[in-house]
């Protein structure tokens, strides 16, 4: 009977970060030391972007051909994720990859904006035809497009890159694909259903498809940038390009392999609140907060705030009932990168937990405030901009 | 006494409840009824024009109105009429207030053509730019669109509907996703974390440029006529898979929870196993490694041998290159008994629903266990000289089937396999 198995402690042990900001840890680092922003006021005016800083994609994606096969997003997401793999030291490790769990959180790829337009013109000088849409989608859209647009082909181009390729989950549905991939993962993990895992995400805010999809609810910042806590008059989120990925495992495994932690993973949880009235989504943090598991005060949050409205003051109000916590909002740094966040503020929990310190803040409306000593556990928190909560806990190795 | 949990010492997951839809018809038994006998669900299209497509046959559900349509709109009603047979039939929690999570299989979701072209006309422009679309998109007017379009819009509804519990998680492992969304469900019960899931697997998203897509990519039938005709397993010629709708949905409860509350158990999810192909974007391994490890680690999760396995439910999609690499990985794993296990795919009937086939043929296994007869795989009368299954060639046949082992293998390297039993082993 295994009935009483104690759960297996879980650790951080790969970090990969591509962003807006830059590629790997210390350019990551050394940006949010200095508060430097990478935002497009101009190009996808009048909406704001954080564009991807643009890396030399050969170094995690050798083959030009698997380059041509994935749009931006999956370059993005691959490039992070073989940074997490060099991270934990396993890259081109064939016996550790070929049984690496794998679980990516996914939205789809971006649509070829000629192709649609062209149809939509068409059909503005009066094609009807009741062929006409499919004629032209036969013709116009490029075979391989479609690979680049499904869900769960970043994990698949993973595999195929970088030889990830003991299982692959994808899970969709926004903000808390993010923390559901974390929250699995560690679970199968802490029940030794699993030894190792790849988590993580990506997310290209480059893309006037998704610009349209979110303005159908009127969530895009738009006009001027302003840090997440400084939107409540000029509610928005503005798009973020990142690619967040981790390796986690059981500490055991960890080191039988001589690998060096950052940080222990120590719960994630989350829930979907119903967001009838107001109010809902503050008590369902206060939930997730009560479970997450004993908190000594004094500690950090890095949450994915998006800076909509009316969720981010009902943030706002959550946060306020915990003011010995230091809050940093990876989205004024990183912009909104949606199913990306979650993972990337784990990232970002793990870095400075290692560090010794937690980056300064972002702002200058209070809700930030300076850590002066190392910080030991960290929250992440992720509240979707419609949809679904989550958080995490994470922790330095005692 | 039966064992409380299993071979490994793990709780013991079991169904008491299932429901389908497909374009058979609504329901086990309409669905049971048809497909023992033999007939098929595969139509010409007649929601769109099929003016220049290559593939004009799709096994649609047309009987289920949804206004205003969408894919994603039909999805979200097809996985609710096949949660609320599974729900009633398993009598579990109370209207409103199911006791566990919600896993749900569903295809990636997207702005459609309808209210592409909706957006097009409203931007009054000769020749509309994303920029034009962008200027009129805000303001509130398409804001169900949003909702609409949101990766996670039909779980959060299912999961508001159905009083699952938690976070849904909404996921996608291609041709695998149905099977996936039931492989977490076990892998909860079996953590203890909870007695029971809400597996779904829901796709309604025969819509034109999916088809185009498919199309390009040289994975469709193109065998248009007769459409009943088209869907080809292990035929020789074989040339692709036809497109399809449905939703199948499984309650999982722990052996423990299900014998406490006096719920009939249906059957047994005892293994489940999984294993990615890094070999190539569309194209299996040519060695047939990943779906042999799939298949040996399906057996090991299971604690069995492939002797004690008696029936095999295909992944069976009628593409040259699935069926070839079925058999050669079932059979490097079964030996000669690959050539006496039989084996159908339900494919040939209902045609391939995609990220709902893991949990339709899930249930169409356990009807297969419940009736003691398999459905057949029709179209069978060219079989491929290669293919060395005992095929249940176009008519259904009763035999005793204790296992059956049920596989979903797709793009993008996903492969995952279930095990279903009757009793616990």
């Amino acid at each position: 009977m295994t009935e009483t198995r104690p759960a297996a402690e879980v650790w951080i042990t790969g970090i990969g970060l591509a962003t807006s900001l830059g590629e790997g840890l210390d350019a990551n680092w050394d940006a949010l030391q200095a508060r430097r922003l990478n935002v497009d006021e101009t190009g996808f005016a009048p909406y704001i972007v954080h564009p991807w800083a643009k890396v030399s994609l050969d170094a995690q994606i050798p083959k030009k051909g698997d380059q041509r096969q994935m749009e931006a997003w999956q370059r993005i997401g691959t490039y992070a994720a073989g940074l997490a793999l060099d991270s934990a030291g396993v890259k081109g490790n064939k016996e550790i990859l070929g049984r690496m769990d794998m679980i990516v959180a996914a939205g789809g790829g971006e649509r070829d904006l000629a192709v649609d337009t062209g149809i939509l013109s068409a059909q503005a000088k009066g094609n009807s035809a009741p062929g006409f849409l499919n004629e032209r989608l036969m013709g116009d859209l490029r075979p391989t497009l479609f690979l680049a647009q499904l869900s769960n082909l970043l994990a698949g181009n993973i595999a195929i890159v970088h030889g990830v390729s003991g299982t692959s989950r994808t899970f969709m549905g926004e903000e808390v694909a993010g923390a559901d991939a974390a929250r699995i993962a560690l679970a199968r993990i802490a029940a030794g259903q699993s030894d190792i895992a790849l988590i993580g995400g990506s997310h290209n805010g480059e893309r006037k498809d998704l610009l349209v999809l979110y303005e159908f609810g009127d969530f895009n910042l738009k006009g001027r940038f302003a840090p997440v806590w400084a939107r409540r008059e000029h509610a928005g989120f503005a798009l973020g390009s990142a690619g967040a990925f981790l390796v986690i495992e059981s500490k055991a495994h960890a080191i039988a392999r001589g690998a060096k932690p950052y940080a222990r993973l120590t719960n994630v949880v989350a829930d979907l609140a119903r967001r009838n009235g107001t109010g809902d989504v503050k008590v369902t943090l206060e939930k997730l907060w009560s479970k997450l598991g004993e908190l000594d005060g004094g500690g950090a949050i890095i949450t994915g705030a998006t800076g909509v409205e009316p969720v981010t003051s009902e943030e706002r109000a959550f946060l306020e009932e915990h003011p010995d916590f230091a809050v940093r909002a990876s989205g004024t740094s990183f912009g909104h990168t949606m199913e990306t966040q979650f993972p990337l503020g784990i990232g970002l929990a793990a870095l400075s937990i290692s560090r010794g310190a937690l980056f300064p803040p972002g702002d200058s409306s209070g809700v930030e405030i300076e850590m002066p000593k190392p910080p030991t556990q960290i929250v992440v928190l992720g509240v979707g901009h419609w949809r679904g909560e989550g958080m995490a806990l994470v922790e330095a190795i005692k | 006494m039966t064992a409380p949990r299993d071979k490994l010492g793990r709780p013991i997951v079991v169904v008491t409840g299932m429901g389908v839809v497909t374009s058979l018809g609504a329901g086990k038994t309409d669905n049971w009824a048809k497909l023992t006998a033999g007939e098929s669900g595969i139509r010409t299209v007649t929601r769109f024009p099929i003016d220049g497509l290559r593939s004009t046959m799709a096994g649609t559900v047309d009987f289920v109105p949804v206004e205003p349509f969408s894919s994603t709109g039909l999805t979200e009603r097809l996985a609710e009429i096949a949660t609320e047979e599974a729900l009633q039939q398993s009598g579990i929690g109370r209207k409103g207030d199911f006791p566990g999570p919600l896993f749900l299989a569903v295809a990636p979701v997207e702005v459609e053509w309808p209210q592409r072209l909706e957006l097009g006309r409203a931007t009054a422009s000769q020749e509309p730019s994303y920029d034009d679309l962008l200027r009129i998109s805000g303001g509130g007017k398409y804001l169900a669109y949003h909702r609409r379009f949101m990766f996670g819009s039909v779980a959060a509804r299912l999961a508001e509907t159905f009083g699952t519990k938690g976070s849904p998680i909404s996921l996608s492992t291609a041709c695998a996703s149905g099977a996936t969304a039931i492989q977490l469900g076990v892998e909860a019960i079996r953590r203890g974390e909870t007695d029971a899931a809400l597996c779904v697997g829901a796709d309604a998203t025969v819509n034109p440029e999916a088809m185009v897509r498919f199309s390009l990519l040289s994975a469709l039938s193109t065998h248009n006529d007769p459409p009943q005709a088209a869907s080809r397993p292990f035929s020789k010629n074989r040339d692709g898979f036809v497109m399809a709708e449905g939703a199948g949905t499984l309650v999982l409860e722990s052996y423990d929870a299900a014998v406490a509350r006096g719920a009939t158990i249906l059957g047994v999810l005892a293994g489940c196993g999984e294993l990615t192909d890094s070999f190539h974007r569309t194209r299996s391994s040519p060695d047939g490694k990943p779906i042999i490890g799939c298949v040996k680690k399906t057996l090991a999760d299971a604690g069995m041998t492939p002797e004690q396995i008696d029936h095999i439910n295909a992944h069976g999609t009628a593409t040259p290159e699935n069926d070839k690499m079925e058999y050669l990985g079932i059979s490097a794993v079964f030996g000669e008994r690959a050539k006496q296990i039989p084996v159908s795919s339900n494919k040939s009937m209902v045609g391939h629903t995609i990220s709902a086939a893991g949990t339709v043929e899930a249930v169409f296994s356990l009807l297969t266990l419940e009736h003691q007869r398999i459905p057949p795989t029709i179209n069978y009368d060219n079989p491929d000289p290669a293919i060395l299954f005992d095929v249940v060639g176009n008519k259904a046949r009763d035999a005793t089937v204790t296992a059956v082992m049920s596989n979903s293998f797709g793009f993008g390297g996903q492969n995952a396999s279930l095990i279903l039993t009757r009793e616990p082993a």
